[in-house]
């Protein structure tokens, strides 16, 4: 082989090699970005199903992951935003006290979705309701159309976003049921924090996931089940 | 030009008053640049009360809005003449609140940098983005109607023109009440008498705005209201604030009757501090008892009296939105009915509000919005019957 030969091949090598480091961080990086390709489907509806007897009083588990998961500062003031809060409950006539983690019921038929002007509050296929960054305008008439007290709306300049989890000053937010995860095949933080495994996370349209499977042989509630608002969020032992 | 001194002091009043108007402006601009620059921290807004002091400003301005045009509907729709001479500073002072009100709208929004989203984005299903409509149509309708009457050649348009916005207002303001109808789970809002309740209150204020401007004007030009013209539209006007009381009586008491409500009618009408107290006070005694008394008592009933009812009525006004508004906010969702609950994010907790400067000061620019467009059109246009001060 001649030298010529030999220069040509190596220059060829290099150039391909050259090009695949150049190209691949991109390539990578535009699937981070993009994510699953796939699109959401309405054969899936996410849902939870959490036990009340099992939610340790004092434990704040799912509130301090929740926080943590989506760069939220764990203020407790009222213009911090909380996306999951515990709610002490003490009936009023039997005396019978119990917690639970309150946070987007993730309505079937969303009021927050129904009100907003721009179509910034939506509900994905996958019964997911979120809140587009983009085009909210920050009216927070949501806020007050929310039976669940669930929206935070952002009142002061933000620091050190999580990349996975956009938020904004001026704009409304509330739980997304850590879409970023579940789209990953992962479960909510909360669901994964909670000690005693009271926040069971599924698809409650397959008839044999875990979830459905269990909300069909014990007792389980909506809040404000009155408001005929079909809760993707369902609570036992209230 | 003739400069003899009267005309030229009332000339130097004249441009102080827009001056001071063009202060209150900028005032409020810069309230709104700072909202924006430190975000709504710097108001006395929260994830309970989400709606405060600028929304009493917006929403008192928008029925009144409508209402002010009472005057130019029963003149056009209804025929009688003493009505029809003051429709188009009805139709100005309709175009100056509206303004004032979108203004402080806009400018409290916490992205008011994507005003343009709400044009390109409309959702449907939502009364906001019909009121987009509704808001912005009613000043191309009024405008239409003002072009009708103050253009001779378009004279036997007015009719047509006076109905079409005669609709629209009862629409608008249908479109406002239904904001709060639509509140499927706040115990203070959420029920379909709202948007007829909205409507009567737009009468009640509306009166009382033109009285005052009405007054005003008069005043600026040394001319006396006709006694029998003042009378007709005092007796109207007190007609309307037993009907806007009615109306609130009823809501009340309906509430009161529904167990479920009642102790949220405990804590709007007797303990929940600042609420019953601007209610009973500012509302009940200010914005109806000594205004309908000074309306209907036989020795009172005189420009003055009338003029100091329409100030009560106002203020009355501004009285029963802070408490339907902010109060309506304060009182606790009832997510777990039968529960006393607690929490870190204020449930089962009366809400705290306390409105900042910021705040006061962009809902006082949006007043001064409606002052100078008014000032402004009165001196330019042919807005007042017989008496206009011509600019030149």
């Amino acid at each position: 082989m001649s030298d010529t030969n030999v220069q040509r091949r190596q220059f060829l090598k290099t150039s391909v090699g050259a090009a695949a480091v150049a190209i691949a961080p991109g390539m990578l990086l535009f699937d981070m970005a993009h994510g699953k390709s796939d699109p959401v489907s309405s054969k899936v509806r996410w849902g939870m199903l959490i036990d009340t007897a099992n939610c340790a009083d004092g434990c704040n588990d799912c509130v301090t992951a929740c926080n943590k998961e989506n760069g939220l500062s764990g203020g407790l003031s009222p213009t911090d935003s909380q996306w999951m809060r515990k709610v002490e409950l003490k009936d009023m006539r039997s005396g019978r006290t119990l917690a639970l983690p309150m946070m987007c019921q993730h309505c079937e038929e969303p009021p927050c979705v129904d009100v907003c002007p721009t179509g910034a509050s939506f509900k994905r296929a996958d019964g997911i309701v979120l809140v587009d960054k983009h085009l909210c305008i920050g009216c927070r008439y949501c806020m007050m159309a929310c039976p669940y007290k669930a929206r935070s709306f952002v009142h002061e300049p933000l620091h050190d976003q999580k990349p996975d989890v956009p938020r904004g000053k001026g704009t409304v937010e509330s739980c997304t049921m850590c879409v970023h995860r579940v789209d990953k095949g992962q479960q909510p933080a909360c669901a994964e924090a909670c000690p005693n495994k009271s926040i069971m996370f599924g698809n409650l349209n397959d008839p044999e996931s875990e979830i459905s499977k269990k909300i069909r042989t014990v007792q389980s509630t909506q809040i404000r089940a009155d408001l005929g608002l079909n809760t993707g969020i369902r609570y036992q032992g209230i | 030009m003739t400069s003899h001194s009267p005309l030229r002091f009332k000339n130097r009043i004249y441009y102080s008053l827009v001056a001071a108007g063009g202060l209150v402006v900028l005032m409020g601009l810069y309230a709104a640049h700072m909202m924006e620059e430190h975000g709504h921290i710097i108001t006395g807004m929260n994830n309970q009360i989400v709606w405060g002091i600028p929304h009493v400003f917006a929403i008192f301005l928008i029925v009144t809005a409508s209402g002010v045009l009472n005057v130019s509907s029963i003149g056009s729709v209804f025929n009688k003449p003493d009505y029809k001479a003051r429709a188009p500073l009805a139709g100005l002072l309709s175009i100056a609140m509206l303004a004032g009100g979108l203004t402080v709208l806009m400018l409290d929004l916490g992205r008011p940098d994507r005003i343009i989203v709400a044009m390109t984005h409309f959702n449907p299903t939502s009364v906001f983005a019909w009121n987009i409509f509704l808001y912005s149509g009613m000043f191309a309708a009024v405008a239409l109607y003002l072009w009708t009457m103050m253009e001779k050649r378009m004279n036997p348009w007015s009719k047509p023109a006076g109905l079409l916005v005669f609709v629209w207002r009862f629409v608008l303001t249908t479109g406002t009440g239904v904001i709060f109808s639509f509140l499927v789970a706040r115990q203070a809002y959420g029920t379909a008498i709202l948007p007829p309740m909205f409507i009567v209150m737009s009468f009640a204020w509306g009166m009382a705005v033109f009285h005052v401007v009405q007054a005003a004007i008069y005043e600026w030009n040394g001319k006396l209201l006709d006694a029998y013209v003042q009378k007709r539209m005092k007796n109207l006007m007190g007609i309307f604030v037993i009907a806007t009381l009615y109306f609130v009586a009823a809501y009340h008491l309906t509430n009161l009757y529904f167990a479920r409500q009642a102790e949220f009618e405990r804590f709007i009408l007797f303990d929940g501090g600042v609420y019953p107290l601007v209610f009973w006070v500012g509302y009940f005694l200010f914005g109806n008892l000594i205004p309908l008394l000074l309306i209907y008592h036989p020795a009172l009933g005189k420009s003055k009296c009338i003029l100091f009812a329409s100030l009560l009525i106002i203020l009355g006004g501004f009285s029963l939105l802070y408490v339907f508004i902010i109060g309506g906010q304060a009182f606790p969702l009832s997510i777990f009915p039968g529960y006393e609950v607690s929490s870190s994010f204020g449930d089962g907790a009366i809400g705290l509000y306390r409105p900042s400067m910021p705040e006061i000061m962009l809902g006082m620019g949006a007043v001064g919005v409606s002052f100078l467009i008014t000032a402004i059109g009165i001196r330019m246009l042919d807005f007042v019957p017989h008496e206009i001060p011509k600019s030149r």
